[in-house]
């Protein structure tokens, strides 16, 4: 297949992305580390290399106001954020989903205040958890262009029609320098069809956009937007699988598995922190260890049945979390211990808490975990979540 | 664009029955709303010059041209009786119900 490879950051690629994605409206206040995405959309929008129009608001909650208007009467659109921003949004991102417009956004994972950081975690987005947008976390720049790409196709399907946030790590992945193939916009074209909002009005059809509902139909509209949640899960299996056919990348619909087939103890993570961790399981698998990783792409909707079939197939699953929810346990940690509980085999699961506010998770990091899952089993040791890599003594 | 008319109201028996989303044809008038009128507007068609007036300042829009007679939607008129102080002929009387 003929590729075209330019040398650019993350963010750069995201900008790739929706530029091949030709939205009509594009809405984002600039925020570190998403910054850099803006700026060349705003640029590609002055020279005329795109047809949409760029509207430069005065703060996240217009971005995503600005955005959904435009979704709702049928424009394809695109707004991006990261951290405080995206939280300032999340009046609109309830609001957004609720209404059932595809709009597709970027988030730069970046650490949530105080203590003040730009720098990466994943508590922006697992916070907004429940706020009903599709979630999908990217482990390096081609998969962030490419899942801008099928991210449309995905939120604006007719089964589907719900927002869809495309993660990708604050500097990690953000002002990275990759290799990445940019697709031909011809071959984009035929990949990505115009959106067909079923909100068409005119003059003879009037429409009222995002009414009101009594108690009497609430309930109705939560259960028909959750069900829209769950149609999505074939419709990324089907998305990658044409995706794959036409660009020649795939990559492996809810979660993927690296070298789980016959693994004993598994590490399940979100993101960038991925690649690391294939290294390490290389590594451990040369010294005849048998680990494996659980890439976890999908957080809305949940890969449940994923999560089942591979905890019925290993002794231990270990899951990091570049977040916390104070009082319990990692997010990521909670809803993977949430699908093997379903099943009727005991797991020996151990929830490591760790990379907060940009702190490096190394080799060495996930060696040690992988380690402690193997002793956890032996030992049948108590399972805990476990702050990773801390600096200090603590009391415990 | 048409007026919208009262419309008598189905409440959806399968989920299917809902639109994507709460958004749905504008004007689909699924309750009248008129219960609390006190006065409602009567017209002396003999006094009305049809300059239309009415019809721009009534707040609910009840007001309806019929080939050059002014007639009032009853099921939406709450008897504000903005038409019958803005009438220039007063041509339009306000009559307790």
């Amino acid at each position: 297949m003929k590729t075209n490879k330019i040398f650019i950051s993350g963010d750069e690629a995201v900008a790739q992305g929706v530029r091949l994605s030709r939205p009509h409206v594009i809405a984002a206040y600039p925020i570190t580390p998403q910054t850099i995405t803006v700026e060349r959309l705003s640029e590609m929008v002055e020279a005329g290399e795109m047809d949409g129009e760029y509207m430069h608001v005065e703060s996240e909650h217009s971005a995503i106001s600005a955005t959904m208007g435009a979704s709702a009467v049928g424009a394809r659109t695109f707004t991006a954020s990261s951290s405080q921003g995206l939280l300032y949004m999340a009046e609109g991102l309830h609001y957004c989903s609720g209404g059932r417009w595809p709009v597709v956004m970027m988030n730069a994972n970046r650490s949530v205040a105080l203590p003040w950081s730009i720098y990466g975690d994943h508590r922006d987005s697992l916070s907004l958890l429940d706020c009903g947008w599709i979630q999908v976390y990217v482990e390096d720049a081609q998969e962030a262009l490419d899942m801008i790409i099928q991210a449309y196709k995905i939120a604006e399907h007719k089964d589907v029609l719900t927002p869809m946030m495309v993660n990708l790590d604050g500097f990690i992945l953000t002002h990275t320098y990759e290799l990445v193939d940019i697709p031909e916009q011809k071959m984009v074209d035929e990949f990505l069809p115009a959106f067909e909002t079923p909100n068409k009005m005119s003059f003879e059809e009037p429409k009222n956009l995002g009414f009101s509902s009594k108690p009497d139909d609430n309930t109705e509209f939560k259960y028909q937007q959750n069900e829209a949640m769950f149609n999505a899960i074939d419709v990324i299996r089907d998305v990658d699988q044409e995706f794959a056919e036409k660009f020649g990348r795939k990559y492996h619909d809810m979660v993927e598995e690296y070298r789980c087939e016959d693994a004993e103890v598994v590490l399940v993570a979100l993101g960038s922190v991925c690649g690391t961790i294939r290294v390490v399981v290389d590594k451990m698998r040369a010294e005849g260890k048998k680990v494996g990783l659980l890439k976890i792409r999908y957080m809305r909707p949940f890969p449940e049945a994923e999560v089942k079939d591979l905890a019925r197939r290993v002794n231990a699953i270990g899951v990091i979390d570049k977040d916390i929810s104070f009082g319990y346990e990692g997010t990521v940690y909670t809803n993977v211990n949430s699908a093997i509980s379903k099943i009727d085999k005991y797991v020996y699961k151990s929830n490591f808490v760790g990379g907060l506010g940009g702190r490096d998770i190394t080799k060495a990091d996930i060696e040690e975990m992988f380690n402690k899952l193997f002793s956890g089993v032996e030992n049948k040791s108590e399972e805990k979540v476990e702050f990773f890599s801390l600096n200090v003594e603590t009391n415990d | 664009m048409n007026r919208p008319k009262h419309t008598e109201f189905k409440f959806p028996t399968h989920i299917d029955d809902y639109p994507t989303g709460p958004q749905y044809t504008a004007g689909y008038l699924p309750e009248t709303n008129a219960g609390w009128r006190t006065f409602r507007p009567v017209v002396d068609h003999d006094a009305c010059v049809y300059c239309l007036r009415c019809y721009l300042l009534c707040p609910d829009g009840t007001i309806i041209k019929d080939n050059g007679v002014i007639k009032i939607d009853m099921d939406y008129c709450k008897g504000c009786g903005v038409c019958a102080h803005e009438c220039p002929k007063d041509a339009i009387e306000m009559v307790k119900e």
